[in-house]
């Protein structure tokens, strides 16, 4: 167990944890965050996506060690008020069926227009192609971030 | 009931704008309740799986009650047989078996609400009308909102009978409104049984055997006991050996491990440091209580592999076989034929693979149980929770949680079961996860199936005799009685099937969906050898089928069935030709539900890209357009996924994938560019969606991938054969 603190949606927390804990379960059962999904566990299926400095990444294989200090956004801290562009795209395409995928879905999108605010059709389906979506919403998905890209140019 | 009821608290997702919560509600009906300032709350019946009917259901409801949607709120209802019926959500049956009691429950309340205006205003019911949620007697110049006769309506006697809406008048179904979870979802609320948290809570995971044929020896608990955050480890039995059980009690492990902690990942860590000791199982014989009766079931002991299944099925098909259904005298046509075509068609065990695992939180105290978990049909667990936890009915609570997908395999109830002896185990609220791993290799697969078709022509092309043969581990595909027969003159269908000790279960349009892409396979290719266009064949076949069938017993309306192939015709300009772009049609109908589907794709570096993919759907009235239509696309996608990469194999009763590094689902990148959807305009009932676009997809692909490649896909996954073909180029 080690003393560690982690900042997340602009909150810090000190939390007495195992640092080989993924950032996943620290989320989940510690934090108290449920929005971050447990899929698979080894990176091959997004459900677990946050933001690490503005990057998408996998919190399911990302030990708490490794991103102590460092800048998290959940999709609980996405927005304010579920107001951000994507979240807007995700509801005026009526996109999620299950959804039990889509926050993944969402922090990855969000990942992307935070790195190309313009992507095309090729580097959507690209940079979203780790994410599952067993119902498949995929075409829904993609006319969201579409959408959102737009809006953001706005 | 479990705290997650927050109409006390939280803003509608129907609407932009805040509905002011009432002082008090008037309960109409099970269903319906009223506000005093006309805030109305619906419950949902059904459990929620991704079908939405949490939106579609209530859409109903408010329908015949004539009120304005942006005053609805909607509620889960939880499992509570006195006061709902049916609440089972599978078969695509869910808009269909509601149909009649949603709208009558509907219209009943607003009988009461005219009632109670009537006594008001001392007025003829019958002169009183309604409109979005106003109580209106022209006559007299009075005018009420629903919100003002609440409180009289709800103590007045429900009628025996109500008048319901001619469909012209409807003004909420038939229109696209939003899904009234869609906020919560995209701001990551807990609504999954998995974010759930109560005071004192454990963490559960089990340990199964990782073999089918195989149970547990023993356990080491000190290789765990000791270790950060573990509570309990212990073996237990899920359920008791003198229990009948019920057709969704499938059971894959008569015993398993229990490791109970504080937190998921210590409990991780400790299942992967447990030691236990597996050995061989014995043969196991007993009896179901299913849907078609009384049935034995045989598990064989041993460990199979894929291997053996795949040379077991090759032996039984030579073998004499169920006769199942038989017109004319298929043996003497076959001998008169001009052109006789004959094919084999296989297809493997599927996972579900859910994206919500498996999991279950269960607390259960001296005198009750509350269970709180993903379940398709909560009547059908309570026989084993009652059984197994040694407990009356009356003290067991099943809360409906989200299920983050179902597809079949979440109508079995094992991990509720197993969730609820674990709390009563250890005396503690536990939340009982099963990892991805736990998940894939469980059991309750689809079936591995194969068929033998084999068609007679005559010199003019005609078809004179249809022989279908399919077996299946354990059971057939085969569906005697739907198209072709009653449209071919000789007939014969034959069925068999091989016991086995894997575990299997219903899977999206069970027995469907792997013998639609069979026969709609094999329709292109007898079209083809008879020279004629694959829509045309089929058109002409059915309507022999309509206009002079073969027998009876004739399992669908090839009117219908025609409709949807000629709507696909023309939405999808079928005689269109693009460079590189290959089309492949099929047409299926279950579920009660008639699809056709057109699937364009191009091979690029030899894998196949879908373009485009329109469907044609006859469902009778839709409810909510865009929800039905994204259940559509829901179905199309993950019959593409599941007909080019669905696979599970067995090596020595081991599954050999555990995890989506070796299950391939599909992703982004494979989806199709476009799918449209367009269904046929009639006033028939409505019937589901859920599973009536999956089937048809396999064939409609194959048949695609035949005229991009030259070669006709029998064996699925078709990935293998891609790979074979990719390697000959």
């Amino acid at each position: 167990m080690a003393s560690l603190s982690l900042n997340i949606n602009s909150k810090n927390y000190t939390v007495d944890i195992d640092p080989q804990m993924p950032l996943l379960w620290a989320l989940r059962d510690i934090i108290g965050l449920k929005g971050t999904k447990y899929g698979c566990g080894i990176a091959q299926c997004g459900a677990c996506t946050v933001l690490l400095e503005d990057n998408a990444v996998r919190s399911c294989s990302l030990p708490v060690s490794a991103v102590a200090d460092k800048k998290i956004v959940t999709i609980e801290g996405l927005s304010e008020d579920g107001d951000h562009p994507l979240q807007q795209a995700w509801i005026e395409h009526d996109v999620p069926q299950c959804g039990y995928c889509q926050a993944g879905q969402i922090m990855n999108a969000a990942g992307l227009l935070n790195k190309n605010p313009n992507p095309t059709d090729e580097e959507i389906e690209t940079a979203m192609n780790g994410n599952i979506c067993r119902c498949g919403t995929y075409l829904r998905i993609k006319a969201a971030i579409k959408t959102a890209a737009k809006s953001e140019k706005v | 009931m479990l705290t997650f009821n927050w109409l006390a608290g939280c803003k509608p997702t129907t609407t932009k704008e805040v509905l002011t919560l009432p002082k008090e509600w008037f309960e109409m009906n099970s269903y319906i309740k009223i506000g005093e300032n006309g805030v109305v709350s619906l419950m949902s019946p059904n459990p929620e799986f991704g079908s939405n009917v949490k939106t579609s259901m209530p859409m109903i409801l408010a329908d015949e009650l004539n009120v304005d949607w942006k005053n609805v709120l909607v509620e889960q209802a939880d499992f509570f047989p006195e006061r709902f019926e049916r609440q089972f959500t599978g078969g695509s049956q869910g808009i269909r078996l509601g149909w009649q009691p949603l709208r009558t429950a509907g219209a009943t309340a607003r009988q009461m609400l005219t009632d109670a205006a009537a006594q008001t205003w001392n007025v003829p019911a019958s002169e009183i009308t309604t409109e979005n949620g106003m109580l209106i007697h022209k006559a007299s110049d009075n005018k009420a909102s629903y919100g003002e006769m609440a409180s009289l309506a709800a103590t007045l006697p429900v009628p025996e009978e109500v008048a319901l809406k001619e469909i012209k008048e409807f003004h909420i179904i038939g229109t696209s409104r939003k899904n009234v979870e869609g906020k919560n979802i995209v701001t990551g609320k807990p609504m999954f049984s998995l974010d759930h948290t109560k005071e004192g809570m454990l963490i559960s995971m089990i340990v199964h055997p990782p073999a089918f044929g195989m149970k547990v020896k023993s356990i080491d608990e000190s290789s765990v006991k000791s270790m950060p955050g573990i509570r309990d480890v212990f073996v237990f039995q899920n359920l008791r050996d003198d229990y009948e059980r019920n057709g969704f009690d499938t059971t894959s492990f008569a015993d398993m491990v229990a490791i109970v902690g504080n937190t998921t990942w210590e409990v991780m860590n400790a299942k992967k440091a447990l030691k236990v000791e597996w050995e061989n199982a014995p043969e196991k014989t007993f009896d179901v209580q299913g849907w078609r009766g009384k049935e034995t079931v045989v598990m064989p002991a041993g460990l199979e592999s894929s291997d053996g299944h795949t040379y077991q099925m090759e032996q039984m098909s030579r073998k004499a076989a169920q006769e199942l259904r038989k017109d004319g005298d298929p043996e003497t046509a076959f001998k008169k034929a001009d052109k006789v075509l004959e094919r084999t068609y296989t297809a493997p065990y599927l996972a579900h693979n859910c994206m919500e695992p498996v999991n279950c939180f269960a607390d259960v105290t001296a005198d009750k149980a509350e269970l709180y978990g993903p379940i398709q049909a909560p009547e059908f667990i309570m026989n084993a929770l009652s059984t197994s936890l040694g407990m009356p009915k009356e003290k067991i609570k099943i809360n409906l949680a989200r299920m983050g997908g179902g597809f079949g395999q979440r109508a079995y109830g094992h991990h509720m079961v197993e969730a609820a002896l674990i709390s009563q185990k250890v005396n503690a609220p536990v939340l009982t996860i099963y990892s991805r791993e736990d998940d894939m290799t469980y059991g309750i697969y689809r079936p591995t199936y194969t068929a033998t078709y084999k068609a007679a022509l005559d010199k003019d092309n005609n078809l004179i005799a249809f022989h279908v043969k399919g077996g299946g581990i354990p059971e057939h595909a085969v569906a005697a009685n739907r198209f072709p027969a009653g449209a071919v003159d000789n007939y014969l269908a034959e069925g068999w099937s091989l016991n086995s000790n894997i575990t299997i279960g219903a899977f999206r349009a069970p027995r469907s969906n792997f013998i639609a892409g069979a026969e709609q396979s094999f329709m292109d290719e007898l079209a083809e050898l008879a020279g004629k266009d694959p829509i045309d064949f089929r058109l002409e076949l059915l309507d022999r089928a309509k206009n002079n069938p073969v027998g009876e017993n004739n399992d669908y309306d090839a009117e219908r069935l025609s409709g949807v192939l000629r709507l696909v015709r023309e939405k999808s300009n079928w005689t269109e030709t693009r460079k590189n772009i290959h089309r492949g049609v099929s047409a299926y109908f279950c579920h009660n539900t008639y699809v056709a589907e057109v699937l364009d794709l191009e091979m690029k570096d030899n894998k196949p890209v879908v373009h485009n993919v329109y469907a044609a759907v006859d469902c009778g009235i839709v409810i909510n357009p865009d929800a039905a239509t994204n259940m559509g696309e829901g179905g199309i996608v993950d019959g593409i996924g599941n007909a080019l990469f669905g696979e599970m194999t067995f090596k020595d009763g081991k599954p050999e994938k555990n995890n989506f590094h070796q299950y391939q689902m599909i992703r982004q990148k494979e989806a199709p560019k476009s799918i449209e959807i367009h269904f046929v305009e009639n006033e028939h009932d409505p019937t589901g969606l859920g599973e009536p676009l999956f089937p048809p997809t396999f064939a409609a692909v194959a048949n695609a991938l035949y005229k991009a490649t030259g070669k006709r896909f029998y064996n699925q996954p078709f990935v293998h054969d891609l790979e074979t073909t990719r390697m000959e180029m």
